[in-house]
């Protein structure tokens, strides 16, 4: 198989989606257990050490760039993978029950997909792009310090930060919720068929990872979906 | 079984032919057995067309007991209509009730171009198989049957997998219009089977290259097919072509 | 025309070898220019294609369906025979030979028998070797069930789809040759007419089913597998599309047609349900293994089956025929079916039905099952379970397809079946070579009538079928080819070829001229009646005259009234369809005078005036022991020719099953 029908191929391009999907996933459980800090309530101090640390540590920095690849490879193949995919039903159905043989959430991942882009433009610029190009500029403006201190080492104040974005903007917690609810949804199909792409199918294994699969969706995407609530009804300060 | 009559609305995609644009038609048909199949209703509707001198509806059917794999109804937005594990040719009446409006719609696919308002054109199934779904054995070249043995588990699955009759239920059903289980049915059997070792990577990798080519779409594993497929073709059978898609991908030196 | 079977001189059992060791070949670089048309893609066809095609012979197929994988091949259930001999119970070659030709009632040639006995092991080794899934045992070797009441258990199954995993491995070995270029495939082609020059076979014309268009395709042989005439009869469990169209022009053209009126009636079907019933669908005859087929000893009984005590039902078959109960052939089971209900004691709504009951093979089957597993007091709930699990592991896609069909559940109420035609024995006349009486032309499987004689044995046909396109039809065409790499292709702007074209073509616009009022469809279910009730289940010379005159009438009506919608150069199914009902219509004709000649009874052609006093089938050996070789001489009128059956091995005897 040459290079270019790995990216090409029908399977291939399923592999890769798999592949990037996986990553993202674990990346998504990292992610989610240190913002998951903040329930600490003592100011943002755990969760502000470890945004720290995943900030200015060489090799987390690397992965980061390998995430943002396959990021950008999970999109580009799954848009391709849409419009190929319309394209091969130029004549639609005029009637179609496909209630009756698959989830809609299973048929949607190209939409819920982009919901979860647009999501994520908007996720990137609040904390993201403030924290690595050193804008922070809302907490400045705000008259605090966008740094923090800690043991005598400054950090983001990553926590000041959430909480300017969520406490008293409720458009925003509502659309946060909503773009969480997307990624739940793209989960709950995307966990178990990736294990089906890279060739898992076993009477005994695969109940095993669709219950997996729903567990992870679920509690991951609650945890998201608390942050922004936490803060909006002030349940840590 | 109690039968009874019934009256029914038909909508009925119309097409002339591959050039020409579509639209659905509406019919009547009146006493309608519950004891018919649907394709017998057809009989009796296009008997009724051609008496009043209208071009009776084209659909593709043969065999009538399930197995040919030639009828091909989109019915009520499913593939074989609503009963599962069931083709066009074995659904009955009685699924059916008086005053209902049903809506028939060909097979929709780049793959399968309509010929002729229900018919459609499958050929690209056939090179699919030309493209590696055999085992290479002249006609005189076989060894005794029984100098083979095979796992009865693995012999089973095999033929859990040939069963497929090549209709396009799943591609037809698939939100993507991919033909996977198609192909990972004839992968599985022959992957499964000591026969089939020889050519094992080659085949799959020539038979994914023509699906590809053939304009499907590719598979999002939503599992509709499996849901819709006359003979319960498993998905398990498209895990397995991935692992075999994958292995000889990564193996084969081109 | 010759009229020869050029049977091979020699013992019985080296005929085949002799033949193969003295035929004429032909080298390799002239088989690339020699062409072979082969029309029909079913077992037969399938497998002669890609066998020619491997040798190097340049190979066009042509099928009516949409891909040759559809051939109703498909749809055979029970297995394929062979004398393996796997299960060591005393199976041989030449007691495959001897069942075949008893079974076949006498009526069949011993040598094409013996040769088909012995190529039979063959065909399961290269069926197993192209990846047909055969059932197998736990030990990984093939799996072999008894079938259609032989002693040994010959047959090789794959569940109740064995049909279709033996064509889907054919249809993989035409589609290789296909992808390598030595076969090119028409689908969607319907065979029309074939072309002559010189007295010998050289193309046919072909309609494109999807424009409409008529094409010349040239081929220094053509082969003709496209199955049986079933479909004669309207209702039958051949599938719609199934026609003597193809074999009919042959018949036209000088080939001979032998035994017309053997038809088999198997008696394992879902009976009729109403007026618009298309077709009839086969319950496998493995289900009377273990099924007991039963009336009402009371006539017109109105009470539901269930509710019968067990005193009051008929098992007639274990009554009648104690030796071999409900695995008496075919024919014998279907006759007795016809009996029981022509004297009132049928069941259902139509009357014309006998109940095919499980229960006592599910009780059988369950204590077995519980035995196994030590519990020797289960209740009566638990051993029904049990005994259900076990039926449905063997027959569940069976009862499934019943249940589907008739919408009653066969765990809990026996099944209704009828008898339906399944099969014809007769076909066209072919020799040892499987060649017709026309050159160049031949006819393999179900299309010819060699083998089964007056009655098939179940597995039976699969063998043929395979055996004469894997294995006979390689060698023998090669020693008419051979005689041929001296005649360059002919091209088809050879006048014969626009002269078959326009009479097929003329005919076509007959046809769609007569714009008449009655559908094509009506008319074919009028032949299917008068051919039912007067050439079906049991025939006399009454009815098959009156029968001779309706359908003569028929073919009338049908060529001034007929109303076929739609135009000649599109797609047009119903003119299709005409054309079939049009040459069935003829057939018929020919297939009562063959059955009014044949004043005896044998296999499935059973002649009322020729019965024993208890009302079973009688052979006449002395007058009727030859093949009706039928030749067409012109409308309505064939000369009768008759190639007289010597039995060397197996003496005829009158079959009993008593």
């Amino acid at each position: 198989m040459t290079w270019k029908l790995f990216f090409t191929s029908s399977i291939g391009k399923k592999f890769i989606m798999a592949l990037t999907g996986i990553f993202l996933i674990t990346f998504l459980i990292v992610h989610c257990a240190i913002n998951a800090m903040i329930f600490f309530n003592d100011g943002g101090e755990t969760f502000n050490h470890w945004g720290h640390f995943m900030g200015s540590n060489l090799i987390v920095r690397t992965m980061e760039l390998g995430l943002f690849l396959f990021l950008i490879m999970h999109i580009v193949q799954g848009l391709t993978l849409w419009s190929q995919n319309n394209k091969s039903r130029p004549v639609k159905y005029v009637v179609k029950n496909s209630a009756a043989n698959s989830t809609w959430y299973s048929r949607s991942m190209g939409l819920l997909g982009t919901l979860i882009l647009i999501f994520l433009v908007l996720h990137l610029y609040h904390f993201w792009t403030p924290s690595r190009f050193g804008g922070m500029a809302g907490i400045k403006a705000l008259d605090e310090t966008s740094l923090a201190t800690y043991n005598n080492e400054e950090v983001h104040n990553l926590y000041a930060e959430m909480k300017l974005v969520f406490e008293n903007n409720l458009l925003i917690v509502v659309v946060y919720i909503l773009g969480v609810i997307s990624l739940c949804w793209h989960l709950l199909h995307g966990f178990q068929s990736a294990f089906q792409t890279f060739g898992v199918n076993h009477k005994r294994y695969t109940p095993i990872i669709k219950g997996a699969g729903v567990v992870y969706s679920v509690v991951i995407c609650l945890l998201f979906a608390l942050m922004p609530l936490a803060f909006y009804l002030h349940w840590v300060n | 079984m109690e039968h009874y009559n019934m009256n029914l609305t038909l909508k009925i995609w119309r097409q002339k032919n591959k050039q020409s644009a579509g639209s659905l038609e509406t019919y009547q048909v009146k006493d309608i057995s519950s004891e018919m199949s649907f394709l017998e209703m057809f009989d009796v509707l296009n008997e009724q067309l051609i008496v009043a001198g209208d071009d009776p509806i084209a659909f593709d059917h043969d065999c009538r007991e399930g197995i040919c794999g030639q009828c091909s109804m989109h019915i009520d937005g499913r593939a074989h209509g609503p009963w599962t594990n069931n083709t066009t040719c074995q659904l009955h009446m009685r699924a059916f009730k008086d005053g209902d409006t049903i809506v028939v719609e060909p097979w929709r696919s780049k793959a399968f171009p309509v010929i002729k308002d229900l018919m459609v054109d499958r050929s690209s199934f056939d090179r699919i198989i030309q493209a590696g779904g055999y085992i290479s054995v002249n006609t005189g070249n076989a060894v005794d049957a029984n100098s083979l043995p095979i796992d009865k588990k693995d012999a089973d699955n095999a033929f859990m997998a040939a069963a497929c009759i090549g209709c396009g239920a799943c591609v037809a059903t698939c939100v993507n219009s991919s033909a996977m289980l198609f192909v990972s049915a004839k992968v599985a059997q022959l992957a499964q089977l000591p026969q089939g070792q020889p050519e094992r990577e080659s085949r799959v990798l020539n038979m994914v290259a023509q699906m590809d080519k053939e304009n499907f779409g590719n598979c999002t594993n939503t599992y509709a097919c499996e849901a819709e497929c006359p003979k319960g073709i498993s998905v398990s059978n498209i895990a397995r072509l991935n692992r075999e898609y994958l292995s000889a991908g990564l193996s084969t030196e081109q | 025309m010759s009229f020869d079977s050029k049977i091979p001189a020699g013992e019985m059992n080296e005929k085949w070898n002799d033949y193969k060791g003295h035929v004429k070949l032909v080298n390799p670089a002239n088989k690339r220019k020699l062409e072979v048309i082969v029309v029909g893609t079913g077992l037969a066809g399938a497998s002669a294609a890609a066998s020619l095609g491997e040798m190097g012979y340049k190979v066009k197929a042509f099928c009516f369906q949409d891909s040759p994988r559809r051939a109703h091949s498909i749809a055979a259930q029970g297995g394929i025979n062979a004398a393996k001999n796997y299960q060591n119970d005393g199976d041989s070659v030449f007691r495959l030979f001897y069942d075949t030709v008893k079974g076949g009632d006498y009526r069949a040639r011993e040598a094409n028998v013996h040769r088909l006995a012995e190529v039979s092991n063959a065909i399961i080794d290269q069926c197993v070797a192209q990846g047909v899934p055969f059932a197998r045992e736990y030990g990984g070797l093939l799996s072999n069930r008894s079938f259609g009441g032989t002693q040994v258990q010959r047959t090789f199954y794959a569940a109740g789809q064995t049909g279709q995993q033996l064509l889907l491995g054919a249809y993989s070995a035409l589609e290789r040759q296909i992808a390598l270029g030595t076969v090119e495939m028409y689908s969607r082609h319907e065979m029309l007419d074939v072309v002559m020059i010189d007295e010998k076979a050289r193309g046919i014309i072909a309609r494109n089913l999807v424009t409409g268009e008529l094409e010349k395709h040239f081929g220094h042989a053509v082969l003709l597998c496209t199955g049986g005439y079933g479909n004669v009869f309207y209702l039958s469990t051949n599938a719609m599309g199934s026609n003597v169209t193809a074999a009919w022009k042959a018949h036209k053209k000088g080939a001979f047609f032998g035994n017309p009126c053997f038809t088999q009636i198997h008696p394992t079907c879902i009976p009729v349900s109403g007026e618009y019933q298309s077709k009839l669908t086969l319950m496998s005859e493995s289900l009377r293994n273990d099924g007991r087929i039963w009336v009402p000893k009371q006539k017109d009984e109105k009470r539901k089956a269930v509710d019968i005590p067990e005193e009051e039902r008929d098992y007639y078959l274990e009554r009648r025929y104690p030796a071999f109960g409900n695995l008496v052939p075919r024919d014998v089971a279907s006759r007795a079916a016809k009996e029981r209900c022509d004297e009132g004691y049928g069941v259902g709504t139509t009357k014309l039905a006998v109940y095919l009951d499980f229960k006592d093979a599910i009780l059988r089957y369950g204590k077995i099952e519980l035995g196994k597993q030590g519990n020797t007091t289960a209740s009566q709930e638990e051993i029904i379970k049990a005994g259900k699990a076990v039926v449905e592991e063997k027959y569940g896609n069976l009862f499934e397809m019943y249940e589907k069909i008739t919408g009653e559940n066969p765990y809990e109420m026996p099944m209704r079946i009828f008898p339906a035609v399944h099969y014809t024995m007769g076909g066209l006349w072919v020799d040892y070579e499987l060649q017709t009486t026309v050159k160049g032309l031949y006819a393999l499987g179900e299309a010819n009538f060699s083998d089964h004689g007056a009655n098939r044995l179940g597995a039976s046909a699969l063998m043929q079928g395979l055996a004469d396109g894997y294995f006979v039809i390689p060698y023998t065409l090669g020693n008419y080819l051979a005689d041929e790499i001296r005649t360059p292709a002919i091209p088809t702007s050879h006048p014969a070829f626009a002269e078959t074209e326009k009479a097929v073509s003329d005919r076509i616009n007959t046809l769609m001229n007569i714009r008449g009022k009655q559908t094509v469809e009506s008319f074919h279910k009028r032949l299917g009646k008068i051919m039912w009730d007067k050439c079906g289940m049991a025939r006399n010379e009454k009815g098959l005259r009156e029968a001779i005159t309706e359908i003569q009438a028929l073919k009338k009506e049908f060529w001034s009234d007929v109303r076929i919608p739609g135009e000649i150069n599109n797609m047009n199914p119903e003119l299709d369809k005409a054309g079939r009902v049009a040459d069935f219509i003829e057939l018929g004709e020919l297939m009562c005078k063959d059955a009014l000649e044949r004043r005896e009874s044998c296999g499935g052609h059973f002649r009322e005036e020729s019965q024993t006093e208890d009302g079973e089938a009688k052979r006449d050996d002395e007058n009727f022991s030859f093949v009706s070789a039928w030749e067409y001489k012109g409308e309505s009128n064939w000369q009768l020719n008759k190639e007289p059956l010597e039995f060397e091995i197996v003496k005829p005897t009158q079959r009993s099953y008593k």
